[in-house]
């Protein structure tokens, strides 16, 4: 069977160049993001994986002085997403973001996840709680709350509270779910239980993930870029970056050689 | 060094711990011990004229029936009409300033501007009161006045909690807001303002309590010092029930009150002003308690 054929693409970086103030952040990027599939962005820090993550919900758009250059496409609507002439707002209410230290809003489990429809003017407490269950078994983390909804979020471990968060981000059915370093504040049992929740959630959502941990790239994505001082110096399927990346920058980083 | 040599330097390091520590004690103990002599001095004076009878009559020629009912009225309609106005205001200002402005030289010196207003005498806030609301908006020497000239006093402060309550709310929660498609309102509405509801609280009450002993600002605008009538009742027994003439009925306040009576000659009504301190330090004593438990109650909630 050829993989290539069955793949499809949900959004693409073209010629895109991002500013902070006067310091050039990402030069000339050109990325395609794999419908349903986990694409991961890897590199050392400083490198921009972060920044180039945040152009897809339009976050530099809170601060001043940040300008993007270029196009990222978003398909199948053909939009450039970046464009100044899109709110922020528009393209923030269809790709989702997960940080990197979970976020919980100082509200109940319940209302942290029905946020997201409550922005959206949803009023009918029927369609809420549905959506809220949804989203907390897409997150699962059903389980572990279901009976206490309406306690704080705050008193969830901090896994528990990762997951929230994704939920959160579940609730308003994203075409594309972005995670800044998931799981850098978290222990190895909670990261491999989002690890897992990654993997089950790409039968449902375009993800785009940064990662300083190498390992995590290799289990869960299916594509991964690796960066380097602003640039994608090299994309492929995650087994070929892992096994026979064909830039020796790559190489050295991925064997550990620097990073 | 030698050992005999180190121990002789600590021994001298020692001993202005020692003298620090002595010099630290004496200067807390003047504070305090003054603070109660005027406390014991104010109680001994007054505490025998504190009944029903004080709090609820008029002020008089003599002393024995003078009481406080025009005084403590006039102190709590003049700062509901103060809380009506600087909590709005100064709340709104506080988070335009912090969510909505960009960071300019304008904001800057809006700041600094701010920061300046707080530290401006009392009785110049009255003279700007006087030429505004007496002269220019004529609103006469009425509770209205008085009102927000001392909503003009405490406003900086308003809006300085407001801004430093806003300033401890973690960005992370503003971006995760952001992130699922809020607009600046609504991130506003949700997050901004009930997170820092406590610290807000509490800066209003802290200038509240300081509106409370104000006098110069209030002589300035006219506030009358011998008063043997009640501004008109806010709720009415004919339509539409609520009456708002009160805000244009003269007035005095607890400090104009006890200011009256420390300025006259004989001994009992010299007793009086003492009691009337009592009940506006009670007064003050209870809205800082309010605040400190308000602060209390709002960090238990949220911890970041």
């Amino acid at each position: 069977m050829n993989t290539t054929i069955l793949t499809e693409l949900k959004a693409e970086a073209k010629d895109l160049n991002f500013l902070y103030g006067q310091v050039h952040a990402l030069k000339d990027i050109n990325l395609p993001i794999e419908r349903r599939k986990v694409t991961a962005l890897i590199g050392p820090s400083g490198c921009g994986k972060t920044t180039f993550l945040r152009c897809f919900n339009r976050m530099h758009d809170l601060y001043p002085h940040n300008r993007y250059k270029g196009e990222i496409i978003l398909y199948p609507d053909n939009v450039n997403i970046i464009s100044p002439e899109i709110d922020p707002i528009e393209v923030r209410m269809q790709i989702s973001m997960v940080f990197q230290k979970p976020n919980p809003f100082p509200k109940t489990i319940y209302e942290n996840v029905a946020y997201g429809l409550r922005v959206r003017g949803t009023k009918k407490k029927q369609v809420i709680d549905e959506r809220v269950e949804k989203s907390l078994r897409g997150a699962a983390l059903w389980d572990e709350v279901k009976d206490r909804l309406h306690n704080l979020a705050f008193d969830l471990s901090g896994g528990q509270q990762q997951r929230l968060c994704i939920a959160r981000a579940l609730a308003t059915d994203p075409r594309i779910l972005l995670f800044d370093e998931p799981t850098s504040a978290l222990d190895p049992i909670a990261t491999s239980k989002i690890e897992e929740l990654i993997i089950e959630l790409k039968n449902e959502v375009t993800i785009i993930i940064v990662t300083h941990n190498m390992q995590q790239a290799a289990r869960i994505s299916d594509y991964t870029a690796f960066m380097y001082i602003g640039e994608i110096v090299e994309y492929d399927r995650t087994e070929k970056i892992f096994t026979a990346p064909s830039s020796k920058l790559t190489e050295d980083y991925i064997t550990g050689r620097f990073g | 060094m030698q050992n005999t040599d180190i121990r002789k330097r600590i021994k001298a390091i020692r001993r202005w711990n020692g003298i620090f520590r002595i010099v630290g004690l004496l200067s807390t103990f003047v504070g305090l011990v003054l603070l109660f002599a005027l406390m014991a001095d104010l109680f001994t004076d007054g505490f025998p004229r504190l009944s029903y009878k004080f709090f609820a009559s008029f002020p008089s020629r003599f002393p024995e029936e003078a009481g406080i009912l025009s005084a403590w009225v006039g102190s709590c309609l003049v700062l509901l009409v103060t809380a009506c106005a600087a909590i709005p205001l100064g709340v709104a200002a506080g988070v335009y300033l912090e969510e909505y402005a960009r960071k300019n030289w304008l904001t800057d010196l809006i700041e600094i501007n701010i920061a300046n207003l707080a530290g401006v005498p009392s009785i110049v806030y009255g003279l700007l009161a006087l030429g505004l609301f007496v002269y220019f908006f004529r609103f006469g020497e009425s509770v209205l006045t008085g009102g927000l000239t001392l909503a003009l006093l405490i406003l900086p402060m308003v809006i300085m909690a407001t801004r430093e309550a806003i300033r401890a709310i973690p960005n992370s929660i503003r971006e995760a807001s952001y992130a699922v498609g809020a607009t600046k309102w609504q991130t506003v509405k949700w997050h901004i303002i009930p997170y820092s509801t406590g610290g807000i609280l509490t800066g209003i009450i802290i200038g509240l309590s300081r509106a409370i002993g104000e006098t110069a600002p209030i002589i300035t605008v006219g506030a009358l010092t011998f008063i043997a009538f009640l501004p008109e009742p806010p709720i009415s027994s004919d339509f539409p029930f609520i009456s708002f003439k009160w805000l244009l009925d003269p007035f005095t306040v607890m400090p104009i009150q006890m200011f009256n009576w420390v300025s006259r000659p004989q001994k009992g009504f010299q007793l009086n002003a003492a009691a009337a301190g009592i009940v506006l330090m009670g007064m003050t004593l209870l809205m800082n308690g309010i605040a400190i438990y308000i602060r209390y109650k709002f960090r238990k909630k949220i911890k970041w």
